[in-house]
């Protein structure tokens, strides 16, 4: 054979070189086509993967725990100096770029110097006329820059430090300076030697409690700037303060002139009412701690105390209202403890955290929203004696032993842990812990409320009352156009539904918020009287229609059942509204909505989750309905045909038989209708009022994660902790629906393997 | 022939009228929804009557005049919380929502006035109705009309008389032309400046860019000075233009007498349209209605959005779904990959249809975060750094715009058209790939020549979808560049003319913020509900044509199944 075939060669050479070419044209134009198909088909796994993730690349900073270094700049690391001029520090401060450190020293001078290398750029004395010495030492808050010296002539002096930038040459410059916001002449606060001093600031209202343990004197002073002259008006009042049962160590002043807050020497804490009778300004006295306390100071925000013991125990203290609406101090939070002492404890500038070193020189960083200890590193082999926080948190500067090192922190969230984020937390000024979202304020001292509890909560209240509409709605119409409905009804009711979907859901909120929640306002009883009347109205057209003759009935194909009801459901709508009034007069004293807020006590907002289970469930009932419909509509035939055979009616086939069949399906539907009602933004950002209150109401709005980023994000700062937060809320989401979605898709799969078999 | 319950209860019949009822519940929502919309945003262009009334209240009474923009029923309880003395027998009273206009006197322009208290209502044919390009519409009744500060023409009484209408012919010719001078200053103002200002943005950043290369050529700087000095005196003569058409638009006003019974003064140049609502035929009044259908659809908006036209937000939504469909419709072919993947047919094409249902099913603000994240600061950013460094810190790429929109929506759509072309591709028989294959041809030729020809118009019904899904959608593309006001629009003579850069108005967008975001909620609300019109009309028109075309590809392949 093969033999032949050779002899007899076919006259066409198809070897020719313009063929050969041609072959390895298509060849190559082949293997391009399927090259760049199949990195079109990656492209969209890429896609996925992509935003994956880099959601999770932006919500990972979140999580990770603080780091320290020594500082270096240009690759050359700062190195520890000696405390520059010498003597004790009473205070250490960082100025804003780092570049700039102030002491204040027990020797009564202030130096500035170079926080990198501890060259002096400027110093000078703290002097009274009468050359007093310094006895006693307070500041108003790390943020303000303002601190107070008392002397041993009772007056007390206050300065404040500040830095101005200049731009000769283009380069920067520092220069720091000391102001003082209550002139230069020290205010006479005490008769006596001021060992005890404290003092407080808001806006123009300033307060100050200096004294001796026996002898106490509160001044309170008014500043005032002359507009004209800008000289400064100063008014003081004072008040003698009575003695008190407590043995005074150390004094603090809440914002305002009211409450005085003092430690004693064995790790108590009393709280002092300055504006009540005299005998009853001491409120309480609490035992903090069975020893020493080694640090007293308030929080950003001046309204938690922190304070840290000689067994390494540090907790949070602010004043809450008790039971009898009378104010006390209360122990909020405990923080992880250290082995050692408490040496020293230094404020956060602008967010609620502190640092705290302990004996054995081990650093500790904590947030107290979070209650999380963001890092744990051992910095010296002993205690420190100051530590000061530069005001963007960005590096601390520690003395010990005479001598200072600069360290560079790296802590950019610590706001947020667990706990933060999905259990109650105690927030400064609220009477207990609760989930509260609310991520801005106006004021610089605020502790923002990230927990994401509220939002979850709205998100899957919102998605619950849309499915309770969507379901039985979807559900019911779709068994009934695949099993029932004559198919030329079927091939019009179809693409209605199909545009169902496609209406966008702006327009959906749009009319849920401006037409609907108004009308439903209106006409609560009607709305609820629609659900009963509808389905008898149903029923007992669909009776009557039984008994109709059947010349009557035949009028009507089989399958057109769903078009004679139309004008029955709108019959139905109109009834149950127009009977409403008379309704409401009867039952619920003339108006439903009154007698829901005035009788039953339920709060009623007009954009609720009534209005929003009604808009998002028409968002959703499409898509339940064309995945339910597919799912029944591919059962077998042969199967309801048997069962009928047998003598089953219509109905008991479409239970026994189809719907069990199709329920994998139906299942998945109402999968994929869940997702799509707890990503959907519009209509909830539309129909509610977007409060995030956790009530599970149906006449109270909500708001739901995704409103929540539409409203919040293009306001947050890029980078940070509300940004990523964001991020973290989209990429639940993201987790969630892909989570559903997976599920359901595996589930329609295994449905489509039985039928395959059946 | 009577049936029983129970019999008919056991029969199953009550639940299958049940099922029947949600099939009719669930197409009364839409076809209401639909008309709701229909017939509340078509109405708003009709030129109501507007009614003169005497309302009493509290013993005092006084005139007023507007439009009735809607009546409600409040319960006699509602009334008497509010401290008006309602006659005990009464159960509800009739109340009115009139549009009374003339913000800049009253403050307000709608009021709520109840029926019982109006008294002598009538519709004066000589009544008019004005449209100003600034506070709203003004009512009342014109008393003189002056030309330069001399009267031409005024008039006292209030019946239709010939004097009268010789004074609205006056007022009519005055307005064309004025109408005809603000076209021209609009030239100048729009294209004209606005074409200098752009380039001297540019030259300001051209000779940023030689400063940040440390290049100090003395020719090129003094090419930009040298520019820039034509460009002011271009500027200058414009300028002079521009005085000279505003003193001539200015020559004319009339004097108006509202409902309060006050003079006032009114620039013939501030009026958009006036017009004698209760004398027009009704011919009149179509072609007022076309009219303003017209200006609703091809005019900018006025008055932060409330009034006016929408056509920035069209052209906007136009332009983004053309970027958007071009990105998106090769991924259709994407779906083809099954066809290829004969031989193989697994792993990867699982992988790709797992990718492509979870891409359907991520929230759409998902990938709005995503877009504003990545797109925006991430890929913008660094395209500022890189090429448009002049222009920092203000950013060019690295803030929301057309493109960054253009590529969300792109990439929210994609399983749009995978999906939709996968549905037409499973129509096709298997022979016809296989015969291809038989007789030589390589996979590619198969696809191109052989199946995508017949896949196309499933890749068209996918893109249709695709668009149709873009026009509407609105939470991602409030994140990557869309905004309530876009002062040009993205496409306009400016070189390089396409400005991908540029943050557009979107049809979807301009609802919420009109309807939300708008401090004369009142006012706005009939264009909401017109643009809400027009976008399903175009949403329903393009989902119709897809299921049409569907519907045609299933026939046609009915033939070919064996």
């Amino acid at each position: 054979m093969s033999n032949r075939s050779d002899a007899k060669k076919p006259d066409i050479d198809f070897n020719t070189q313009a063929m050969v070419r041609h072959r390895q044209f298509r060849a190559f134009k082949n293997r391009l086509a399927t090259g760049s198909i199949t990195a079109g088909g990656f492209s969209v796994i890429i896609a996925i993967l992509l935003i994956f993730f880099y959601l999770l690349w932006e919500i990972i900073p979140l999580f990770k725990a603080a780091e320290i270094e020594i500082w270096s700049q240009h690759e050359t690391k700062a190195l520890t100096y000696p405390s520059p001029g010498g003597d004790n520090s009473l205070y250490l401060a960082l100025d804003e770029q780092v570049e700039i450190g102030m002491r204040v020293t027990d020797n009564q001078q202030i130096i500035f110097f170079n926080a990198r290398t501890g060259t002096i750029i400027s110093e000078q004395k703290i002097v009274t006329a009468d050359g007093a010495t310094v006895t006693s030492f307070a500041i108003v808050s790390e943020a303000s820059r303002i601190f107070a010296v008392g002397f041993d002539n009772g007056e007390v002096l206050v300065m404040k430090h500040q830095y101005t930038s200049s731009y000769p040459n283009d380069i920067r410059v520092i220069t720091p300076s000391i102001s003082y916001p209550l002139g230069e002449t020290p205010i006479k606060a005490a008769n006596t030697r001021i060992e005890l001093l404290a003092i407080s600031n808001e806006d123009e209202d300033w307060s100050i409690v200096a004294g001796t343990a026996q002898q106490l004197i509160q001044t309170l002073i008014n500043v005032e700037q002359n507009l004209l002259s800008d000289e400064l008006v100063v008014s003081t009042e004072t008040q003698q303060l009575p003695r008190y049962n407590f043995n005074l160590n150390k004094l603090l002043l809440l914002p305002g002139k009211r409450w005085l807050l003092a430690t004693d020497n064995h790790g108590k804490i009393a709280l002092l009412d300055l504006q009540a009778k005299s005998d009853e300004q001491l409120i309480q006295v609490i035992a903090a701690s069975a020893t020493k306390l080694t640090s007293f100071s308030l929080l950003l925000g001046n309204n938690s105390l922190i304070v840290g013991d000689q067994n390494g125990q540090v907790s949070q203290w602010f004043l809450v209202k008790n039971d009898q609406g009378h104010w006390t101090l209360q122990k909020v939070r405990q923080f992880n403890p250290s082995a050692q002492a408490v040496t020293v404890i230094a404020m956060e500038h602008r967010r609620k955290g502190f640092a705290m070193v302990d004996a054995s020189g081990q650093l500790n960083l904590y947030n107290t929203t979070a209650n999380r200890n963001v890092l744990m590193e051992k910095i010296t082999d002993q205690g420190v004696t100051a530590v000061a926080y530069a005001p963007r948190s960005n590096a601390l500067l520690v003395e010990q032993q005479a001598k200072l090192t600069l360290w560079k922190v790296d802590n950019e969230h610590p706001d947020i842990s667990w706990q933060a984020l999905w259990e109650k937390v105690w927030y400064e000024g609220y009477q207990e812990p609760d989930y509260i979202w609310q991520s801005s304020a106006s004021n610089n001292d605020f502790e923002p409320k990230y927990s994401l509890m509220p939002l979850a909560f709205g998100t899957l209240k919102a998605a619950f009352y849309a499915m309770l509409l969507a379901t039985p709605l979807a559900i019911c119409g779709a068994i009934y156009t695949a099993y029932f409905m004559a198919p030329a009804m079927r091939r019009k009711v179809k693409p209605l539904i199909e545009l169902m979907e496609a209406l966008p859901t702006v327009i959906l909120g749009f009319l849920a918020g401006l037409w609907l929640a108004p009308f439903i306002e209106n006409n609560l009883a009607g709305i609820f009287l629609t659900l009963l009347f509808i389905p008898i109205a149903i029923l007992g057209f669909g009776y009557g229609w039984a008994n109709l003759p059947k010349s009557t009935r035949n009028l009507v194909a089989t399958g057109w059942d769903a078009a004679l009801l139309v004008p029955v459901v709108i019959f139905a709508t109109f009834l149950s509204l127009y009977l409403a009034p008379s309704v409401e007069t009867l039952l619920f004293a003339g108006d439903m909505r009154q007698w829901i807020t005035d009788d039953v006590g339920i709060p009623f907002d007009q954009r609720n989750a009534l209005v929003v289970g009604i808009a998002m469930g028409f968002a959703v009932i499409p898509t339940i309905f064309t995945i339910t419909e597919d799912a029944i509509f591919s059962v077998p035939k042969h199967l309801s045909y048997g069962s009928l055979a047998l003598g089953a009616t219509p109905w008991q086939t479409l239970v026994r038989v189809v719907l069990p069949t199709a329920s994998p399906g139906i299942f998945s539907a109402l999968m994929v209708g869940m997702g799509r009602a707890v990503g959907e933004t519009m209509i909830v950002l539309m129909a509610t009022g977007n409060t995030p209150i956790m009530d599970v109401n149906i006449f109270e709005g909500m708001r739901t994660l995704a409103a929540n980023i539409a409203v919040e994000i293009p306001e947050a700062e890029v980078a940070s902790t509300h940004y990523r937060i964001l991020f973290l809320a989209a990429f639940s989401l993201f987790l969630f629906t892909f989570v559903v979605n997976t599920f359901a898709e595996v589930i329609r799969h295994r449905l489509r393997d039985k039928y395959g078999s059946l | 022939m009577k049936t029983s319950i129970s019999s008919w209860t056991k029969s199953g019949s009550p639940w299958i009228w049940l099922n029947a009822g949600a099939v009719a519940i669930c197409v009364i929502m839409v076809v209401s929804l639909i008309g709701l919309i229909a017939v509340r945003g078509l109405a708003h262009f009709w030129p109501a009557d507007v009614i003169q009334a005497t309302y009493t209240e509290q013993q005092s009474s006084r005139v007023v005049i507007g439009e009735v923009v809607q009546i409600e029923q409040v319960s006699a309880t509602q009334l008497r919380d509010a401290g008006i003395v309602v006659a005990a027998n009464i159960d509800s009273l009739e109340r009115k929502l009139l549009k009374i206009g003339n913000r800049d006197m009253g403050g307000i322009d709608f009021s709520w006035v109840l029926d019982r208290d109006l008294s002598e209502v009538t519709k004066p044919a000589m009544l008019f109705t004005a449209e100003r390009y600034e506070w709203g519409n003004l009512y009342g009744y014109i008393r003189s009309f002056k030309q330069a500060d001399k009267t031409i023409a005024k008039i006292d009484s209030y019946p239709k008389s010939s004097l009268y209408l010789d004074l609205w012919r006056r007022v009519d010719q005055s307005m064309q032309r004025a109408q005809q001078l603000k076209k021209k200053i609009l030239t100048i103002e729009k294209n004209q400046i606005g074409s200098i200002n752009y380039q001297l943005e540019r030259l300001r950043l051209k000779e940023r860019r030689l400063e940040l290369d440390a290049n100090n050529d003395p020719q090129a700087l003094a090419e930009i000075a040298n520019e820039r000095a034509q460009l002011q005196t271009d500027y200058h003569a414009l300028e002079a233009m521009l005085i000279e058409l505003y003193t001539d638009i200015n020559r004319d006003s009339i004097s108006v007498e509202v409902a309060s019974g006050k003079i006032v003064p009114v620039q013939i140049a501030s009026l958009v349209r006036i017009f004698r609502a209760n004398d027009l035929r009704l011919d009149q009044k179509m072609l007022h209605y076309i009219e303003k259908l017209w200006e609703f659809v091809s005019e900018d908006p006025r008055e932060a959005n409330t009034e006016g036209g929408i056509f920035p937000a069209i052209f906007g939504t136009v332009m983004m779904v053309i970027l958007m469909s071009i990105m998106v419709t090769p991924f259709g072919v994407v779906a083809d990959e099954d066809i290829i993947e004969y031989a193989k047919q697994g792993f990867t094409t699982r992988l790709i249809r797992i990718a492509v249902n979870n891409l359907a099913g991520v929230p759409s603000i998902v990938y709005g975060v995503f877009g504003l994240g990545f797109f925006v600061y991430v890929l913008g950013g660094s395209i500022d750094q890189l090429f448009y460094a002049e222009a920092l810190p203000s950013p060019t790429f690295g803030t929301g715009g057309l493109l960054w929109a253009s590529i969300t929506l792109a990439l929210l759509t994609v399983p749009v058209v995978i999906v939709a072309t996968e549905e037409g591709l499973s129509r096709i028989p298997r022979a016809l790939k296989e015969g291809s294959l038989a007789l030589g041809a390589t996979k590619a030729e198969t696809l191109f020549k052989i199946i995508l020809p017949m896949t196309s118009p499933a890749m068209m019904t996918g893109v249709i979808l695709a668009i149709a899904r873009a026009a509407g959608e609105v939470a991602p593309l409030m994140l990557v560049g869309v905004v309530k006001l876009a002062p040009t629009l993205p496409l306009n003579m400016n070189y390089p003319y396409l400005h991908l850069d540029q943050k557009i108005m979107h049809l979807g967008f301009h609802i919420y913020d009109v309807g939300f975001q708008s401090p004369n909620v009142e006012a706005s609300r009939p264009l909401v509900y017109a643009t809400a019109f027009l976008l399903i009309l175009v949403i329903a028109l393009l989902n119709l044509s897809a299921v049409a075309i569907r519907n045609r590809l299933r026939e046609k392949y009915k033939a070919l199944e064996m």
